[in-house]
Order: C-alpha cells, then sequence, then structure tokens
C-alpha cells in the first residue's frame, strides 16, 4: 500500500516536471497546420485560377468561350476561343467510359459481395485493385498501341487518334473504383436482409436485385459518380489517343481534345505567357475544377440522402 | 374492405374446425432422424418431430442445444452457412423438402419465418408487406393496398402504422419492426410460421403483445416457435420439445412437460437447476 501511494506521487510529480504537458499543448497546433497545407492549396489554386480567369475574360467575352464553335487558340490572324469543342470530347469520354465502367463494375461487385466464394473473393478483389494501381500513362500506351488498332480492324472508318478507344481504356480504368467501392456498399448490407428475402421463397438473385442492391444504393451511386469524375479529370489516355483535334461533334471515331488534353497541350506548346492563348488555359481548368466539384459534391449528396440506417 | 372480410370467411371455411378437427389435426411437418453438421461439428442428433395443424410448438433449452438450427432445417435457411450436412427426412405436408428436386423457393414461400432480431428492409412500411407478393408478381396496386392492410391488422400493428405507411421501417420501435416483420410474412398467406426467439430482443410489453399474436395467428396458421423463456414456452404453446446438446430430450403436450415431465433433464432445466 505505502509503495503504491510512493509511486502515483512520484508519477505525478513526474508529470507535473516533465514537458509532456507542454508538448502535449503542441499536438493540436501542429496538427491543425497540417490539416491548413490541404485547404491552403486548394484556397491558393482557387484563388490563381480565378484572377487568371480573370484576365482571360477581359479579352474574351463568356458568350464566345461559351456559346461559339470554333477553338483555333494559335490562330496567328484571328485566333477563337470556345470550350464547346473541349466539352463535347469530355463528356463523350465520360459516357463511353461509363458505359464500360458501370456494368462491368457493378456485376464484378455483385459476384465478389453476393455470389463468389470466400476462397474466390480472397484471389478475385486483389487482382481487380491491381487495375487501380497501373499508370495511366501505360493506360494511354495501351488505347494507342492496342486497342485502337483492334478497333480499326472492327470499324474501318475509325481515325488513328479517336475518342472512343481512350474512353473505353478510360472505362477499363475505372473498373475497380466502382467496383471495390460498390463492393464495400454491397458487403456492409447486414446479413439479416439476405436472409429476410431468402426467408420469403426469393432467389438469391431477387434477394440481391430488389433487396441486397436498393439497400447499399447510396453507396454504389456515389462510387458511379466518382468514377465519372475520375473520367472527367482523366489526362493522360486522352491526350495519347485522342488526338488534338479541336472538333466539336458527337462522332465517337473523330479526333477530339478535352478540357485537360488541351492544357497539356497549351502548356506544352507555344502559348507564351500573357496571351490570350496562354490565360485561356486557365477558363478551362476553372471550368473543370466546377466540373469536378459538382460532381464530387453530388458524390457526398447522394451518400448522404440516400443512406440507409441499418 | 367487404372484399376483404368475404375473402378471409372463404379461407377460413377451408380450414377444418370444430372439435371433430381437434381430434385428429393434420401433422404438417414431421422430422425423421435428422442429423446436422457444421463442419465437423455434429450439431443435431436423430431429431423427430412433429407440427400439427393450427398449433404452436414451443422449442426450448439452452443456448448451443441445436434449437434455432432445427427450426433453420425447416425451412433450408439453414443452408446458407457454408459447410452445412444433413442427412436424414423432413416432410412437408408429405413431400420430403430434402428430395433433391423439391422447389425450395416454393418451400419459403408457404413457411414464413421472424428472426431474432427483426430484419424489416430499409424500404417502407408499405413496400416492407408489400414486398413478398411483389416478387411473387403481384402488381395490381388496389390489391397490394389491400393485402397490406390486411397483413397489418393480422399482425395487430395496423392502428399503429396506418398513417405512417410511406415512411421508412426503420423508423419504429423493435416491437412494432417485429410486428411489421410478421406481418410481412402474413403478406404471402403461409401455412407455417417459423419464429427464431421472435421476442429476445424486445422490451416486456412489446413481448407481450407478440404473445397475444401468436395466440390469435394459431386459427389460422400452424406456429413453432423457439424460445429460451420457459415461462413464454407454457403460456403460448400447445406441445413443447425440449432440445439438449442437439437432441430432443422431451416432446409432449406442453402441460406435461411442465407439470410431469418425463425426463429428469427436463425437470431439471424447468425448474431452473441449469440453462
Amino acid at each position: 500500500m505505502a509503495q503504491s501511494t510512493s509511486v502515483s506521487a512520484l508519477i505525478k510529480e513526474k508529470r507535473q516536471k516533465s514537458k509532456r504537458q507542454k508538448l502535449e499543448n503542441l499536438v493540436p497546433a501542429f496538427l491543425f497546420a497540417a490539416a491548413s497545407v490541404s485547404v491552403l492549396t486548394t484556397v491558393g489554386i482557387l484563388l490563381t485560377l480565378i484572377v487568371e480567369t480573370a484576365m482571360f475574360f477581359s479579352e474574351v467575352s463568356f458568350r464566345e468561350f461559351f456559346t461559339s464553335t470554333e477553338m483555333q487558340p494559335l490562330n496567328r490572324n484571328n485566333p477563337t476561343f470556345s470550350i464547346l469543342p473541349l466539352l463535347s470530347a469530355t463528356l463523350l469520354s465520360t459516357v463511353i467510359a461509363m458505359f464500360v465502367a458501370i456494368p462491368i463494375g457493378l456485376t464484378t461487385a455483385v459476384y465478389l459481395s453476393e455470389y463468389a466464394t470466400e476462397s474466390a473473393r480472397r484471389v478475385l478483389k486483389p487482382i481487380v485493385e491491381v487495375l487501380a494501381g497501373i499508370p495511366t500513362i501505360v493506360y494511354g500506351f495501351f488505347a494507342f498501341t492496342f486497342v485502337t488498332p483492334v478497333l480499326r480492324e472492327i470499324i474501318p472508318i475509325l481515325d488513328r487518334t479517336n475518342i472512343l478507344s481512350p474512353g473505353i481504356v478510360m472505362g477499363i480504368m475505372i473498373i475497380p473504383m466502382v467496383a471495390s467501392l460498390s463492393e464495400d456498399a454491397l458487403s456492409s448490407v447486414p446479413n439479416s436482409m439476405r436472409e429476410g428475402a431468402m426467408a420469403f421463397g426469393a432467389t438469391k438473385f431477387e434477394a440481391t436485385v430488389r433487396v441486397v442492391i436498393p439497400a447499399a444504393i447510396s453507396g454504389i451511386i456515389a462510387s458511379f459518380v466518382l468514377g465519372i469524375s475520375r473520367a472527367i479529370g482523366e489526362t493522360m489516355i486522352v491526350t495519347i489517343a485522342s488526338g488534338s483535334n479541336k472538333n466539336l461533334t458527337f462522332d465517337i471515331t473523330q479526333s477530339m481534345q478535352t478540357m485537360t488534353a488541351y492544357i497539356v497541350e497549351v502548356t506544352s506548346g507555344d502559348a507564351g505567357a500573357g496571351t490570350t492563348a496562354y490565360y485561356s488555359l486557365y477558363a478551362v481548368a476553372i471550368t473543370l475544377f466546377f466540373f469536378t466539384l459538382a460532381m464530387n459534391m453530388l458524390a457526398k449528396y447522394i451518400s448522404k440522402r440516400f443512406r440507409e440506417a441499418y | 374492405m367487404s372484399q376483404v372480410s368475404v375473402k378471409q370467411n372463404a379461407k377460413v371455411e377451408l380450414q377444418p374446425q370444430g372439435e371433430k378437427a381437434e381430434a385428429k389435426k393434420e401433422i404438417v411437418y414431421s422430422t425423421e432422424k435428422v442429423n446436422l453438421w457444421y463442419g465437423k461439428t455434429h450439431a443435431l442428433h436423430d431429431i423427430e418431430l412433429d407440427q400439427r395443424e393450427q398449433e404452436v410448438t414451443a422449442i426450448i433449452g439452452p443456448s448451443g442445444c441445436g434449437k434455432s438450427t432445427y427450426i433453420k432445417t425447416l425451412n433450408r435457411m439453414v443452408e446458407m452457412n457454408p459447410d452445412v450436412k444433413v442427412t436424414g427426412k423432413i416432410y412437408y405436408r408429405g413431400q420430403n423438402i430434402y428430395d433433391r428436386r423439391f422447389p425450395v423457393e416454393e418451400l419459403r414461400t408457404r413457411v414464413g419465418m421472424v428472426f431474432q432480431k427483426p430484419n424489416p428492409f430499409p424500404k417502407s412500411v408499405f413496400d416492407n408487406v408489400a414486398y413478398g407478393p411483389k416478387i411473387h408478381g403481384i402488381r395490381d396496386k388496389k390489391l397490394l393496398e389491400q393485402i397490406v392492410e390486411e397483413s397489418l391488422k393480422g399482425a395487430a400493428i395496423w392502428d399503429e402504422v396506418k398513417d405512417r405507411l410511406q415512411e421508412n421501417a426503420f423508423g419504429l420501435s423493435g416491437g412494432q419492426q417485429q410486428r411489421l416483420c410478421i406481418a410481412r410474412c402474413l403478406a404471402v398467406e403461409p401455412d407455417v410460421i417459423l419464429m427464431d426467439e421472435p421476442t429476445s430482443a424486445l422490451d416486456p410489453k412489446s413481448t407481450l403483445k407478440v404473445e397475444e399474436l401468436v395466440q390469435e395467428l394459431k386459427a389460422k396458421y400452424s406456429i413453432m416457435i423457439v424460445t429460451h423463456n420457459m415461462q413464454q414456452a407454457a403460456r403460448i404453446s400447445d406441445r413443447t420439445a425440449f432440445f439438449l446438446n442437439g437432441e430432443v430430450v422431451e416432446f409432449d403436450k406442453t402441460d406435461t412437460i411442465f407439470s410431469n415431465p418425463n425426463d429428469s433433464r427436463t425437470e431439471d432445466y424447468i425448474t431452473g437447476r441449469f440453462g
């Protein structure tokens, strides 16, 4: 007894004397500073974008940028600026990508979560996730040197650079994201739901479609939206495989340039600092930023709005 | 509404009535020498049990004695566990349900199940009840509304939820959720209702309501109920089976089991000497 009192007294003394308390007080400040880095970066980027975009719109009207159809930034005599060709390319490639990623990603998720045996899941899930680890430059190369030639065998009118091939490859790249996030959503549906459904004579498939998927729908849709956001922001694949024609079209066999690929072209090209072409980068970038921001917020809203508490 | 009552009467008339039927109630389920293994664990040993029409059979016994496992063999839900092996025969209305060609989905529409923890779907009250009829192809909205109302009334919860049919079922209290699950069962007009400790997650008041409900449902359905509560078995059942270590120690009329048990182990259990 006597000893334990003396130990606790010793601890008390040590505590008061030691630097532990001081350190403890410093920890929140340190953590806050770390957290501020990303916040400040975002604010900084946004500010730069806004300032430079303002410069751009002092030279080119809103109307021209958002409603005209010609994009010729480097034309010496008569440069024209329109986001529509870039927007159409971005939207087309995203739609193509989601046509690939959603069906395959979701069926993969359903298989992994509902049908695969434990041992199959242990092998398959990591393999699917490896797809996510492949650098996008490799995907771009794959689209240009493999997918496009194969597609041209089937569709002879396909251009050597086109939006279809990178769209498909982008879809393949997004599959693991959709599959993995949807699988998480499906597996977190409690087993009692499946039991409840099957105890009524539902087959496994009916239980999956009518009870498990609806119960997980918020997570599933959020995975789609994040996939879309990823497709919109994807750069390397489209830069390599879709060429640089600023084409306002919905013909997927043609070469088109997405917003991201435009930024790559102009930053690595001849547009001198201070020229209108240079400032157009920021206008395109801020449009891109708002698109992905909107998508991410939509994903958040959906997963909150449709959250099923079980 | 008048349509509903006509329909109910018609159904009641089909059932055998009066004392004559009392004497020889038909056997709905009979279990013959059922053995079950989870992997290498031998969980059920030579189970023999009968369930009669319009009766309540209670299954009692200490935790881990196989009573829940047994009730899940009756609608083959036990097969949802990987690595389960069942031998022996279980006849439902004369057909061996472990026959390879037996249509298990059809069996489960005839045999409803209420689980230990209320498990409504994350849908509205209405959709929870309409779920069963819908998967079996009923699309007519009027008819679905009628079925939902009838089933909720059957489960003695209509008055509490009639103004909240479109609300999410998770907003209901635990006891209401469990009665909703019973209503969900009734919506497919089952023949038998299996209940796996339906009141173990409920407060005493809700428990009482479910018990009263079981008494009412007995007029139309055959009910098998697993319970760890011996008073509950004594209050609501006609027959009681006492399970111990995966065996049926005794199966008899509830009065006999509780007043004059044959086996000393039964007596020890019901008098609270173990379990």
